[in-house]
């Protein structure tokens, strides 16, 4: 799905990686055929308006991050204002009411809200394990009731019987009743397709909705809408009210345009996705996989992480020359804790190696857990500038105020300035005498799991160890030179 | 005329829709390059796409610029070009004598209106005189069978069908066979609607095909497209797909009745300079209207019709 436009917004790119530099005017190039590409989508031309506004807004503003192109750059921006629009964080669907949750369906003809209708119960008798009852509220259309009936035998769930000569509204009481009664957790309510603009369904549909009272009102909308999905969302919004959005068809090749409209318009989060004819084609719709899937050259996410990694991969390649000069204060030792607190603590790493579940049990009893991590940044955080620098500063008072300051005590404080010292000494050691050689065996074949030491890895394939925190399993176990692999500043002897 | 005046109403919405979109661009002031983005913006809005709608504008910047603004003519000038666009596409559905049967094929993507168009195109022609045979090869849908059981029963005209899950290929064989035994004047064929990209689909629609033409090596003798009037850009991808399978004979599209304005009509004119024959504004078989480039053009822009036409 949004294939076309990916291709669109990807040979954009294309030409501006090539230039290298990214001037304004190039910005304003990028942006212009970005806009094209986003009207060729079908996102509808009042968002692709505020989209391009808030994106200049953030693309002048922001600098091009070093050691990142400035195509990766643009993507980013580009990328992050997609996710915005298409709704950041998914929020699940509101079932777990006072049973019977009611489920209210609604859309314009064709849309696909019936098979929707039957795909959700599927979903939420599966997945939620509910019990589920289908009602079809379709007056105008007798096949409409008969397909609801079929999709409800497919999927094993309750199907209001019908009675052809009751109102939508008439059905709706009846079909509570009847889930009140026979004890179903979800009442799903199909209601005949309709036009945005047909004022007499429109009201139906308002008032079937003031009696039943639903926790979810869906719209479901065809991702293969063009423009005129502003105007549906529009109208169902301020007729009805919904709750959140169900885009069909995304199986399809459409560029999907609709989505970034209806999200931007209603402010009411995609739910779910349609992928295909069958029952059990529904998925939860992620907005910023989708957001990723629109712009992306492979996956867009990976690459963005790519350009960031980018940057790490730089700042690494400065600490490993900085250690290899045997320069290393409790800056770097900072850098290092925080690297590892991203990689998912302590116990992410540790939960990478085999057999470790035996030591790990030892270091817990030992106290050594993620929290020791957060203190010792803490305690570093504490200390001024000067004093991360140069630890010699570190007299008794200064200790006080720096334990007082970061909540722990004067031991901890000792320890932490204990095992910097020991590291600091340890790189020395290896920076003076086989320089990056010695630092290659602590980072290669120093680590248990790592990738055997390549003899020939130069400071460069180091530094990249350090920047990825993915590359070779656990190479960066690496950078924790001291216990042969566990991170530096964890001494699970330091208990005696 | 009684169908220009359906054809009004029913689009009356969408011309109103389009209308507050140019209206408040050019009060009063100076044509310059403003007026025309903001005119390309409401085509744009209007579905016709990037291209078609620069085309158009850029044509109009030509013979307006540094001209003052006079609204009314600027939209007529807009809608002639339009008109112009699509005029040689405008072309009447029929039932040709020469083919026995005459089959037609409809397909198009899930939802976009196949089985309602069949049934109005069935109780058209039956109003016509022919003797019409229609075959509910869509068996995959639950309930597209009943649907045009009901059209087939309001219009007293034969309905072919399986069960479902039968296999379409094989009914729409026996649906021509037996309409040629009873010397039918139509094979209308509702299919299933289907994703461009899914080849599966793809395929079982090409075995559909494959086996009309076993019987009748020069049909099916049109190869309608059925597209919904909300459709963006990607008409033109389905329209492509399709093309691949069975080359399309004319153009299709419903629901024109909401606030959709169906520009992509315009733009697949451009692009595949293929007929329109019909426009569907509405839910009975009389809302189904033969495509007029000018009223279509004029109602587009909110124009009121021409006199006399």
């Amino acid at each position: 799905m949004f294939d076309s436009l990916k291709d669109k917004l990807q040979s954009v790119f294309t030409g501006l990686g090539k230039r290298g530099a990214l001037s304004d005017s190039d910005v304003d190039a990028a942006l212009r055929e970005v806009r094209l590409a986003l009207l060729d989508a079908d996102v509808a031309v009042p968002v692709v308006k505020q989209f391009m506004d808030s994106i200049r807004e953030k693309a002048v503003g922001a600098a091009v991050l070093k050691s990142v192109r400035p195509d990766q750059q643009v993507i980013k921006i580009v990328n992050d204002g997609l996710t915005e629009i298409l709704g950041g964080d998914a929020t699940p669907l509101m079932v777990d009411v006072t049973p019977p949750a009611v489920i209210l369906m609604a859309g314009l003809q064709g849309s696909g809200k019936t098979t929707t209708a039957g795909k959700l119960a599927q979903f939420l008798k599966t997945k939620h394990r509910k019990k589920v009852m289908l009602a079809s509220l379709d007056m105008t259309r007798p096949a409409a009731r008969e397909q609801l009936r079929m999709l409800g035998e497919q999927a094993e769930v309750g199907v209001l019987p019908e009675d052809d000569k009751q109102t939508p509204t008439q059905l709706a009481k009846r079909a509570l009743q009847s889930a009140q009664l026979q004890g179903y957790d979800v009442l799903i309510l199909d209601t005949a397709g309709r036009q945005s603009i047909d004022d007499g369904l429109m009201s139906e549909l308002s008032e079937i909705k003031a009696l039943s009272k639903p926790s979810e009102t869906l719209l479901v909308a065809d991702a293969l809408t063009g423009q005129d999905a502003v105007n549906t969302a529009t109208a169902f919004q301020s007729r009805i009210g919904i709750t959140g959005i169900i885009l069909t068809r995304l199986d399809g090749d459409a560029r999907g345009g609709a989505a970034l409209s209806m999200r931007h318009i209603t402010g009411c989060p995609i739910k779910f996705a349609g992928v295909g004819e069958k029952l059990d084609a529904l998925e939860a719709f992620d907005p910023a996989r989708m957001a990723g899937r629109i712009l992306d050259m492979g996956d867009v996410v990976a690459l963005v992480e790519k350009a960031a990694e980018a940057i790490e991969e730089e700042e690494a390649m400065r600490m490993a020359q900085r250690m290899a000069k045997g320069k290393f204060d409790l800056n770097d030792f900072l850098t290092q804790l925080r690297q590892l607190k991203k990689m998912g603590g302590l116990g992410g790493l540790l939960g990478l190696l085999p057999g470790v579940g035996k030591l790990n049990k030892q270091l817990a009893a030992a106290g050594v857990d993620d929290s020791m991590i957060k203190r010792q940044e803490a305690i570093i955080l504490s200390m001024t500038k000067k004093e991360r620098v140069s630890v010699a500063l570190l007299n008794a008072s200064r200790r006080k105020r720096i334990a007082a300051g970061s909540g722990t005590s004067v031991q901890e404080v000792n320890r932490v300035v204990k095992q910097y010292q020991d590291m600091a000494r340890m790189m020395k050691k290896m920076g003076n005498k086989a320089g990056a050689a010695g630092l290659k065996a602590m980072l290669g074949g120093g680590s248990p799991l790592g990738a055997p030491a390549d003899a020939g890895m130069d400071l460069e394939a180091m530094a990249k160890q350090f920047g990825s925190a993915k590359g070779g399993g656990l190479s960066n176990f690496g950078k924790m030179p001291n216990l042969g692999g566990l991170p530096p500043g964890i001494n699970p002897n330091r208990k005696k | 005329m009684s169908w220009l005046r359906q054809l009004t109403q029913g689009l009356k919405k969408s011309s109103a829709s389009a209308t507050s979109h140019l209206t408040g661009i050019f009060t009063g002031q100076k044509i310059n390059a403003d007026t025309m983005e903001s005119l390309e913006e409401a085509l744009i809005s209007a579905d016709l796409g990037v291209a078609a709608s620069s085309k158009i504008v850029q044509s109009l910047a030509k013979k307006y610029d540094g001209k003052s603004g006079d609204q009314d003519a600027l939209l007529e000038s807009l809608s002639e070009a339009i008109e112009q666009i699509l005029t040689p596409y405008q072309k009447i559905l029929s039932v040709s004598d020469n083919n026995h049967p005459h089959i037609m094929l409809l397909v198009g993507v899930n939802g976009s209106g196949k089985t309602t168009t069949a049934g109005k195109l069935a109780q058209r022609f039956s109003k016509q005189g022919k003797k019409v045979v229609l075959v509910a090869a869509d068996t995959f849908r639950a309930a597209a069978i009943e649907q045009l059981k009901g059209w087939a029963q309001r219009t007293s005209v034969d309905l072919i069908s399986a069960d479902r899950g039968a296999d379409p290929a094989a009914l729409v064989y026996q649906a021509i066979e037996k309409a040629k035994i009873q010397q039918a004047d139509l094979v209308l064929i509702d299919t299933a609607g289907r994703l461009q990209n899914r080849v599966e689909l793809m395929d079982e629609l090409a075995k559909i095909v494959r086996v009309i033409k076993k019987l009748e090596p020069d049909a099916p003798h049109d190869s309608l497209i059925v597209l919904d009037g909300t459709v963006g850009q990607n008409a033109i991808s389905q329209l492509k797909a399709f093309q691949q399978v069975s080359p399309i004979s004319g153009l299709i599209m419903t629901k024109l009745d909401g606030s959709a304005r169906g520009g992509a009509l315009v733009a697949l004119a451009e692009e595949f300079q293929l007929p329109i024959h019909l426009i569907g504004v509405g839910e009975t078989a009389e809302d189904l209207q033969d495509f007029n480039a000018s009223a279509y053009a004029r109602i587009l822009l909110g124009l009121p019709p021409k006199n006399r036409e």
